[in-house]
């Protein structure tokens, strides 16, 4: 089984930067009234920071639970893109067993390492992955709910960027390689900057618009001519 | 009116499913318009992109270390350094900024 320790190798660093996330993303629950058994039941059929996040602050102001629902459609929406990226991914022959179950973990990062196989994600490389990184984002949530404020502010600090650092690993040696994909990062990261700064919008309607707006872009602009 | 937690969490749990998993399993063969297939090899780059800048310099106390971590990181992702080893020094840089100033 490889491809399943390369996996569990590969995890560790999103492991890391899970808990540190999902122990801040615990002092929000505790602040809705979560328990640590919610918190972590919570983070483990999510798997979602902004979506939790937004969850999180609509239960603390009790909405309806429909209401509920079309947050957590909203809050989560850049996923679907994500599941029809990854349906490309995963090989054709494989079993219907492994898209339910990565679907189910579909997360950014996750996401992120998935797709940085070639030419199909191997279901077990993601699994070792999942194996590792992802109780630690339940067990961060549960522990953020009972421990609050422990943990020293420069080491949350610290381990904030461990995320950005794993994106940083997927798409700077994708940019290297292809110039189009240089000029898309470049283009989000200065439109990102701008909607964020500038237009009031959330992080996540944010993510949307840009992905679809630029990424179109990109298929106008730079049509790759790959084969079937 | 308070209303129940674990229905909050039942309602979450149905919607976000249905959200990650219906793509994946309604398509199961390569797509053959070539702007969507296009637009989806795109997708993953530009979405990580958005999500890493503002975040990564809002993420820090000190916006200068996340900036600095950015730089750092990229350099080291440019290198090939691997995932572990990229975030490790993202971390570090952030760590030892923040300590520093």
């Amino acid at each position: 089984m490889n491809s399943y320790r390369k996996g569990l190798k590969d995890g560790l660093p999103i492991g890391f930067g899970y808990f540190a996330v999902a122990f801040s993303l615990g002092i929000v629950a505790a602040n809705a009234g979560l328990t640590p058994f919610q918190g972590f039941l919570t983070s483990a059929v999510m798997n979602a920071s902004a979506g939790e996040n937004a969850a999180f602050i609509a239960i603390r102001e009790s909405v309806p639970y429909l209401e509920m629902a079309l947050i957590t459609v909203v809050s989560n929406i850049r996923y679907v893109l994500m599941s029809f990226a990854l349906s490309q991914k995963i090989n054709p022959e494989s079993k219907l067993i492994h898209r339910l179950i990565l679907g189910y973990f579909l997360t950014d990062e996750f996401f992120a390492l998935a797709i940085s196989q070639d030419p199909y994600c191997d279901p077990f490389y993601s699994y070792g992955a999942i194996s590792f990184a992802s109780p630690c984002w339940a067990i961060g949530t549960a522990l953020g709910i009972i421990m609050g404020n422990i943990l020293p502010e420069r080491i949350v600090s610290a381990l904030s960027v461990a995320l950005f650092g794993m994106f940083l690993a997927i798409i700077i040696p994708a940019a290297k390689k292809s110039r189009p994909i240089t000029i898309l990062i470049i283009i989000s990261f200065i439109s990102s900057y701008v909607l964020t700064r500038f237009s009031g919008l959330s992080v996540s309607v944010i993510t949307i618009i840009l992905t679809i707006v630029v990424s179109s872009l990109g298929a106008i602009l730079f049509p790759t001519e790959r084969k079937s | 009116m308070k209303n129940n937690i674990y229905i909050y969490i039942a309602v979450m749990a149905v919607t976000v499913y249905l959200i990650r998993v219906l793509p994946l399993t309604i398509i199961r063969k390569p797509i053959r318009n070539p702007f969507i297939r296009d637009f989806l090899y795109y997708v993953p780059y530009v979405t990580l992109s958005v999500m890493t800048f503002p975040a990564i310099i809002d993420s820090t106390n000190n916006p200068l270390a996340g900036l600095a971590a950015l730089l750092l990181g990229s350099y080291a992702a440019y290198k090939e350094m691997g995932l572990f080893k990229v975030t490790v020094i993202c971390c570090v840089t952030v760590l030892i900024l923040e300590f520093i100033f």
